[in-house]
């Protein structure tokens, strides 16, 4: 079982106003975590920081204690809001699975991910057929800790619940530990094993 | 309803769609130019001298008329554009590789950037024609220098387009992601930027075209590019200007206004293929 550690980050786009400050939270690979917050309040920036997007902040990211090696494969893995951008346009679908790994057929079925899609256009799929794909490409075996940021707003209640069900299975049964962040606390309710509030964990 | 219809909705291509007329267009401007291209290229260099037919005006034998050498202009002509065309080809391919590379080399990191920017700064700062000249008289004139010059002259507006494409997809979310994934910069320049940017470059390229070949034409008037033996619109113009004087307009119209329509035509399949590419609708 590892541990994904955040200490003391601060960060600020803007010298003059700081948006996170002396923000600690911890999380283990059996775990699911989910992060509520206001909107605007810094938590894609916290997720953008924990996955390794931003680089310039104070504090530390650690797995077990260690600096994560940012360099090759990233252990901790960012799920985007909205999977469109997050695929080149002129990629097929199959290529964009493939950047990552080849994911084995049972895997595939329980997304629900249609055979005919892989050679589709980015452009030609739904949102939510796009975001099975991020989510399918993010489970890359070398993945330890995934952050959900906000992956399932855009999708309707019964695509919610079919995706997060599939997740959900794949991290228990390969120890993958993930930070659910969303504006629904109903949704984090069901899924999480602990809830923090991003209020109370930014000492701004 | 019928009155209402554009211009391009009646008669003959009626029931083509936009893409299709589009695609008519390059192919058949496309087919002129290749017509040009071949038969100036089978035409024999050395064109047989008659002088009991020199000096003659533009008639059914000789439509273009004949020079001072009783030479056909006509044939004259079309061995030049054909020239033109190949120095055309030269110049645009080279200028869009250069263009390709420094467009890349600017994203590695800002001081590449930096560097690269100040380049195209220096370069555009510089008249072309000048730097043409100079670039050819360097390189020993002749069809090399004229090519060299003309491709290291017009690398600039590509680059400066290609950059900014470039700079745009780099901080897109999925080279991001492609990093954190932990693909190489080299793979996703390769992968996931080139595809993106190759229609641009085959625009960017064909659009150098009418540039390279007028720039050629002026070179050659002016005397720094193609030597006087080879038969280039450039050498024509510039040795018709001393008969204009006698009245031989021919001389210089007919090979102006071919070269003219030969640019134009370049220009043509420039901008429908730019249309036809537009990344925005690429996939449809």
């Amino acid at each position: 079982m590892m541990k994904l550690k955040a200490e003391n980050i601060s960060f600020s786009y803007n010298k003059k106003r700081p948006i996170l400050k002396d923000i600690s939270l911890s999380l283990e690979s059996n775990q699911i975590i989910g992060l509520i917050g206001d909107s605007g309040s810094g938590k894609s920036t916290l997720c953008k920081i924990m996955a390794g997007y931003i680089t310039n902040f104070t504090g530390d990211v650690t797995i077990d204690g260690k600096e994560i090696s940012r360099n090759g494969f990233d252990p901790v893995q960012l799920i985007f809001q909205h999977p469109e951008k997050t695929m080149n346009p002129k990629w097929k679908m199959e290529k964009v699975l493939r950047e990552s790994w080849i994911p084995p057929q049972d895997l595939k079925d329980t997304f629900g991910l249609k055979d005919n899609w892989l050679t589709r256009w980015p452009s030609e799929l739904s949102g939510g057929e796009l975001q099975r794909f991020s989510i399918l490409r993010a489970l890359n075996p070398q993945t330890k800790f995934i952050i959900a940021d906000e992956i399932s707003t855009m999708l309707d209640a019964v695509t919610q619940v079919q995706i997060w069900e599939a997740l959900i299975k794949h991290c228990r049964a390969n120890d993958i530990g993930i930070l659910a962040v969303s504006h629904d606390k109903d949704l984090l309710d069901v899924i999480c094993d602990d809830i923090l509030y991003f209020k109370e964990l930014n000492h701004l | 309803m019928m009155s209402e219809m554009p211009w391009y909705n009646k008669g003959l291509f009626s029931s083509l769609n936009l893409r299709q007329k589009t695609l008519l267009t390059i192919g058949l401007t496309g087919l002129v130019l290749l017509v040009v291209f071949i038969s100036g290229w089978m035409i024999d260099a050395n064109l047989p001298t008659d002088f009991a037919i020199k000096m003659q005006a533009p008639s059914l034998s000789h439509p273009f008329g004949t020079d001072w050498m009783g030479r056909d202009m006509f044939t004259r002509t079309i061995k030049g554009l054909s020239l033109s065309i190949v120095i055309g080809i030269g110049a645009s391919v080279i200028s869009s590789i250069i263009a390709t590379l420094l467009a890349f080399l600017a994203s590695v990191n800002k001081w590449f950037d930096a560097f690269v920017s100040w380049l195209i700064d220096l370069f555009a700062s510089i008249p072309h024609i000048l730097l043409i000249m100079m670039i050819s008289i360097a390189l020993g004139k002749g069809a090399f220098g004229v090519i060299m010059a003309v491709a290291f002259s017009h690398w600039v507006n590509l680059t400066r387009v290609l950059r900014a494409e470039v700079l745009q997809i780099n901080t897109s979310e999925y080279v991001a992601l492609s990093n954190k994934l932990g693909r190489s910069k080299l793979w996703i320049a390769k992968e996931h930027i080139l595809p993106l940017v190759l229609s641009q470059i085959f625009v960017g390229t064909l659009l150098v075209f009418p540039h390279a070949i007028m720039h050629e034409a002026s070179v050659t008037f002016l005397g720094f590019g193609l030597s006087p033996h080879e038969p280039a619109i450039g050498i024509i113009l510039s040795e018709s200007m001393s008969y204009l004087a006698m009245g031989a307009w021919w001389l210089a119209f007919f090979p102006g206004l071919a070269l003219l329509i030969v640019v134009l035509l370049f220009d043509i399949i420039g901008h429908n293929l730019k249309r036809l590419l537009d990344p925005g609708e690429a996939n449809n």
